[in-house]
């Protein structure tokens, strides 16, 4: 490629070129002597303007800015399962190899392993008809993953030629296709694919099943589906990245992506290390089997920051394709829209709220739109969550960003400060957040939890409202003088609140709690608060029901009942029984 | 030899614009030799063909289109280091003003630094014991980590950096080498003399760095301190091996400086003002501290910034908290009521002592303690808030109970000594006698056999009868 075209201005991580015509929007290019990577973000007749994801410092003006002719893409194929990537898919782990501690720039490492031979079985025979997506040859990724090599999805055609069975790197060719032109496609182990493009798809399907994340307040009270939206906002320290990991660690997807946007590099390094320690309990695997790790934290250029969104979803919806069900979370949205603002800045573009640019929401809706759950062209179904923190301004959730998240996604976890100030986590405030999921779930849950689990839940968070509007009176006059019948309703929610929605992370049984579990916890809480309204109807005093210790029994119950004997779930509803029966005796009695 | 450039094309603020230049790079280092005979350096932030945008770091004053001779020095800016820096005072861009001369450098490393590559770095778990109840027990320091003090004009976070850099001991291999380095941005002469004569009195002052950027100092220069700091810090903890904990004060007047900057350069505000990219500015500095992979030295930060108005929204705390691995907060109210240190418990925070405390750490019931009391001290504000309503009087017993312990725990165990040296033991057996304050069955976030272990009845008594 020639190197006519050199470097005219230079503002952080904007890099201007003068009078060509030589570029095509959004295509990748190597700017400068060091090779930076860079993407082509505007072109009029006298500027084409250059977005670098690498340091600028040291750059000169007349330094070669090299075409490569394609947009900024991912490689796709076996080995991105369990490495650490940063914003533009270049594997952390080897710089390290090749330039220690420091990231330094304009290294040009490939993304994917290109010596590492795979075990791949060949599933095509010469004479098969291929299109885009058909399965090609599979192998094992990981311990849990089994890699299948798709047709790109713009090829089709016959297979003219197909290798043995064996062993084979990434860039062998494994399958030749000949198209209805006589054109012939040579088809190794991997493919490219742009960033900003979604991979296409057969069709959507309607979303049906949740993801099951082993969290209480989620499942049960504010669920997500497989294919759904969900973001979680709150300001600093209120626990967003703890909720995250959470999920990544537990929940029943297939795959997990993991971006750390903008994010503390020793979170990233939790991740990395915790990760590898987890053995995932359905498998018996570590956890970094399924687990890509996506991390461009806040001190890396920014530009690669608003990229790293992008990667992301693609390499999802690579799996996805396979027929996968992979959740991605983002940690955090907030952090790629303010580097969407930060080289709009640079751009001098007309800002619209808050600095923020006017295609802010279009640009959200775009990244949310590529959830879903789908059928892929291979017949294959498979689903992209996408679970993305926010991190609002001030803790005010009536800024830009949180405020346009909210109209592209189908479930709010707010994070509320005084909860994380008073250390209940999740710190998921129950009044504010919603999930619209729950009627596409229902049928869901009635078929495999209890047909009684939506009416559990409902009767459970309706508690909870009546608790909070009783609070505001509490607050003014004291609970003494609240009649029985509501004190009841304050001694249940709460119980509700400690001995239900607050969940330890780091309880070897309360981390992750199976659904089974959490409908007996419902079940147990509703049991007692159905026998002590019984009391309260018969006119005895509710101190009668507390002095049971019930109470205090149950608010234990997450601890004292392993995951693994939830028939104890029945000597607590004797237990109920039996005290209250007697109270009600020793009542009548009396009278 | 570089060409030298004679005159300007543009003078605005700390700018200064040159044309016709030829064969300059980003943010290279810039000599401007005046016709009175004085040097001034800069820094190009911007250019466009040959047009070269250039700040200058002591300002324009006196600078004319026509009186300049300007060079260009082929390389970004670099501190000069050696392990000699130790003890050394220098201005806020890295020039010694203690009059000891020039530091012969062993090596010279540019102040921007490179980001830390994840795969890289160690997480960080152990303890660096402060002595100060609140912050050991409850956000507790690790090595490594970021952890800001958010204070307010007129609370004592100057003590309180002094006393935790004096009495920060490191909890495993003590044999390390320990330093500090001090950056002051933007705060008053007596500040820095505050803190220059407390290192002394505590004997650290030849294990201290100071970079001094004061409050009638260039900002420009303001803008380079934390940077320069922190070369220093990296360098002494990553190439000598050393446990460096750097002390930046004060912030807010970073941020402010790096404000006018930017609307000196046009640039499009965001909120309240500041440029777009403070998050990633402030990245910049924070995410220097850390650990790494096969290197035995640590970087542990603990930036100073006053919130304006006290308010802890305002976009330099609240970027600052999104960053840094949790905050110590500092509250008005205790500190009119007289206890020191005024450690707003609840806000504050320390993300990375869930590793780093706990059997192995410091002690089993760590946790279990830190939960309690949040959550205890949580429920005081509750019931003081009933009580301003309805009086202190109506309350129920268990109320009275939690504002007697609210009284307690402010009073014993956010309240210490300016000289005040507690240990891990003292301060954990001090949760417990507060805890035991309140009734057992109040206390739902403790293990039930931890709570069998250290709960006992009464265990106050002394406690009350100090307080009379």
């Amino acid at each position: 490629m020639g190197s006519k075209n050199v470097i005219y201005g230079i503002n952080g991580p904007v890099v201007t070129v003068r009078k060509t015509k030589d570029f095509s929007m959004q295509e990748m290019v190597y700017v400068g002597n060091a090779r930076l990577v860079g993407e082509i973000i505007g072109i009029n007749d006298q500027f084409t303007t250059i977005q670098v994801y690498e340091q600028t410092t040291g750059l000169k003006p007349g330094e070669p800015v090299f075409s490569t002719g394609a947009p900024m893409s991912v490689t796709l194929g076996p080995g991105i399962m369990t490495n650490i990537y940063d914003g533009i898919q270049r594997p952390l782990q080897k710089i390290q190899e090749e330039c220690g501690p420091f990231i330094e720039k304009g290294l040009d490492i490939s993304p994917i392993d290109v010596d590492k031979n795979w075990d791949v079985t060949l599933t095509v025979k010469v004479g098969d008809a291929l299109t885009g997506g058909s399965i090609y040859a599979t192998l094992p990724e990981t311990s849990l993953i089994t890699h299948k090599c798709m047709v790109p999805p713009n090829i089709s055609g016959k297979v003219i030629s197909v290798v043995e069975n064996g062993k084979y790197k990434v860039n062998d060719t494994v399958v030749t296709l000949q198209d209805d032109k006589g054109e012939k496609h040579k088809l190794t182990l991997c493919q490219k694919w742009p960033i900003r493009t979604p991979r296409p798809f057969e069709k959507r399907i309607p979303i049906d099943r949740p993801l099951i994340t082993g969290q209480r307040v989620i499942d049960s009270l504010f669920p997500i589906a497989k294919g759904g939206t969900a973001a979680i906002p709150g300001g600093f320290g209120t626990g967003k990245t703890m909720t995250q990991h959470q999920i990544a660690k537990w929940c029943d997807a297939d795959i997990i992506i993991y971006i750390g946007c903008g994010e503390r590099g020793n979170e990233m390094t939790d991740v990395l290390q915790e990760f590898a320690k987890l053995i995932d309990p359905k498998s018996n695997k570590p956890l970094t089997d399924r687990t890509v790790l996506i991390a461009n934290t806040s001190n890396m250029p920014v530009a690669a920051r608003e990229a790293s969104i992008y990667t992301g979803i693609t390499l999802a919806e690579y799996y996805r394709d396979m027929g996968y069900d992979v959740a991605i979370m983002a940690d955090s949205t907030s952090r790629w829209a303010e580097a969407l603002r930060e080289i709009s800045g640079r751009l001098e573009e007309m800002p619209a709220e808050e600095g923020y640019p006017a295609y802010l929401p279009s640009r959200l809706s775009a990244f949310y739109e590529r959830a879903g759950y789908m059928n892929n062209f291979n017949g294959t179904e498979g689903s992209v969550s996408i679970i993305g923190a926010v991190s609002p301004q001030g803790g005010d959730l009536s800024e830009p960003v949180t405020q346009n998240t909210k109209r592209f996604i189908r479930c709010f976890w707010a994070l509320d400060k005084n909860l994380a100030y008073a250390r209940h986590y999740p710190a998921i405030n129950w009044i504010t957040s919603y999930s619209e999921y729950i009627p596409d779930l229902k049928d869901w849950f009635d078929k495999n939890v209890s047909p009684d689990f939506i009416r559990d839940r409902n009767e459970m968070n309706a508690l909870l409202h009546e608790e909070s509007k009783l609070m505001e009176i509490v607050k003014l006059i004291g609970a003494d003088v609240l009649p029985d019948d509501q004190k009841l309703v304050i001694e249940v929610a709460k119980l509700i609140r400690v001995g239900f929605l607050q969940q330890n992370a780091f309880h070897a049984d309360d981390t992750f709690v199976p659904i089974e579990k959490q409908l007996k916890m419902m079940e147990i809480i509703l049991h007692l608060y159905h026998r002590a309204k019984e009391l309260v109807t018969a006119s005895i005093p509710i101190s009668r029901a507390l002095e049971t210790g019930l109470f205090d029994k149950i608010v234990k119950m997450k601890y004292d009942i392993p995951n693994s004997k939830l028939g104890m779930f029945d000597d607590y509803n004797k237990e109920i029984d039996n005290a209250f029966d007697k109270i009600l005796a020793n009542a009548k009695t009396a009278s | 030899m570089s060409l030298e450039y004679i005159g300007l094309k543009e003078i605005n603020g700390p700018l200064i614009a040159l044309d016709g230049v030829k064969d300059t790079s980003f943010e290279e280092m810039v000599d401007i030799a005046l016709d009175d005979g004085t040097h001034r350096t800069g820094r190009v932030i911007q250019i466009e063909g040959e047009k070269a945008i250039v700040q200058v770091f002591e300002g324009t004053s006196g600078i004319s289109l026509t009186n300049t001779h300007t060079r260009f020095e082929g390389h970004p800016m670099e501190l000069a280091l050696s392990k000699e820096v130790l003890g050394r005072i220098f201005d806020g861009v890295g020039r010694p003003i203690d009059g000891l001369g020039a530091i012969f450098p062993e090596q010279r490393r540019d102040i921007n630094g490179n980001p830390i590559n994840p795969v890289s770095r160690v997480y960080p778990r152990n303890y660096i014991r402060t002595g100060i109840s609140s912050i050991d027990a409850l956000m507790t320091l690790i090595r490594g980590q970021k952890l800001p003090i958010f204070s307010g004009s007129g609370l004592p976070h100057n003590e309180l950096a002094v006393q935790i850099v004096r009495q920060a001991q490191i909890a495993a291999d003590a044999g390390q080498e320990f330093a500090i380095v001090f950056a002051a941005m933007g705060v008053k002469n007596d500040v820095a003399d505050y803190f220059r004569r407390s290192f002394e009195e505590s004997g650290v002052l030849q294990r201290v760095v100071m970079f001094l950027n004061l409050s009638n100092d260039p900002i420009v220069e303001r803008i380079l301190t934390p940077r320069c700091a922190l070369t220093a810090a990296e360098y002494l903890a990553f190439e000598k091996d050393m446990h460096i904990l750097v002390v930046m004060t004060d912030m807010t007047s970073y941020a402010e400086a790096l404000r006018e900057f930017s609307s000196s350069k046009g640039e499009i505000p965001g909120r309240k003002g500041y440029p777009g990219y403070l998050y990633s500015d402030l990245a910049s500095l924070y995410e220097r501290a850390g650990m790494i992979n096969g290197k035995k030295g640590s970087v542990t930060q603990i930036p100073i910034l006053t919130m304006p108005n006290d308010d802890i929204t305002h976009p330099i705390p609240d970027l600052t908290g999104y960053i840094t691995e949790g905050q110590i907060v500092l509250d008005r109210n205790l500190d009119q009521t007289g206890i020191y240190p005024p450690i707003g418990v609840l806000p504050s925070l320390s993300r990375l002592m869930k590793d780093g405390i706990g059997e192995g750490y410091t002690r089993a019931d760590h946790s279990d303690v830190e939960n309690q009391l949040f959550a205890s001290y949580a429920k005081v504000q509750d019931a003081r808030s009933l009580a301003s309503v309805i009086g202190e009087e109506e309350l129920s017993d268990i109320d009275k109970k939690y504002l007697e312990f609210g009284r307690q725990f402010e009073k014993h165990f956010i309240g210490q000594g300016e000289n005040e040296n507690r240990s891990m033991e003292f301060t954990l057996d001090l949760g417990w006698k507060l805890l035991s304050l309140l009734p057992k069955s109040e206390l739902d976030r403790v293990d039930t056999a931890i709570l069998d272990q250290y709960y006992k009845a009464g265990a106050a008594e002394d406690l009350l009868k100090k307080g009379e």
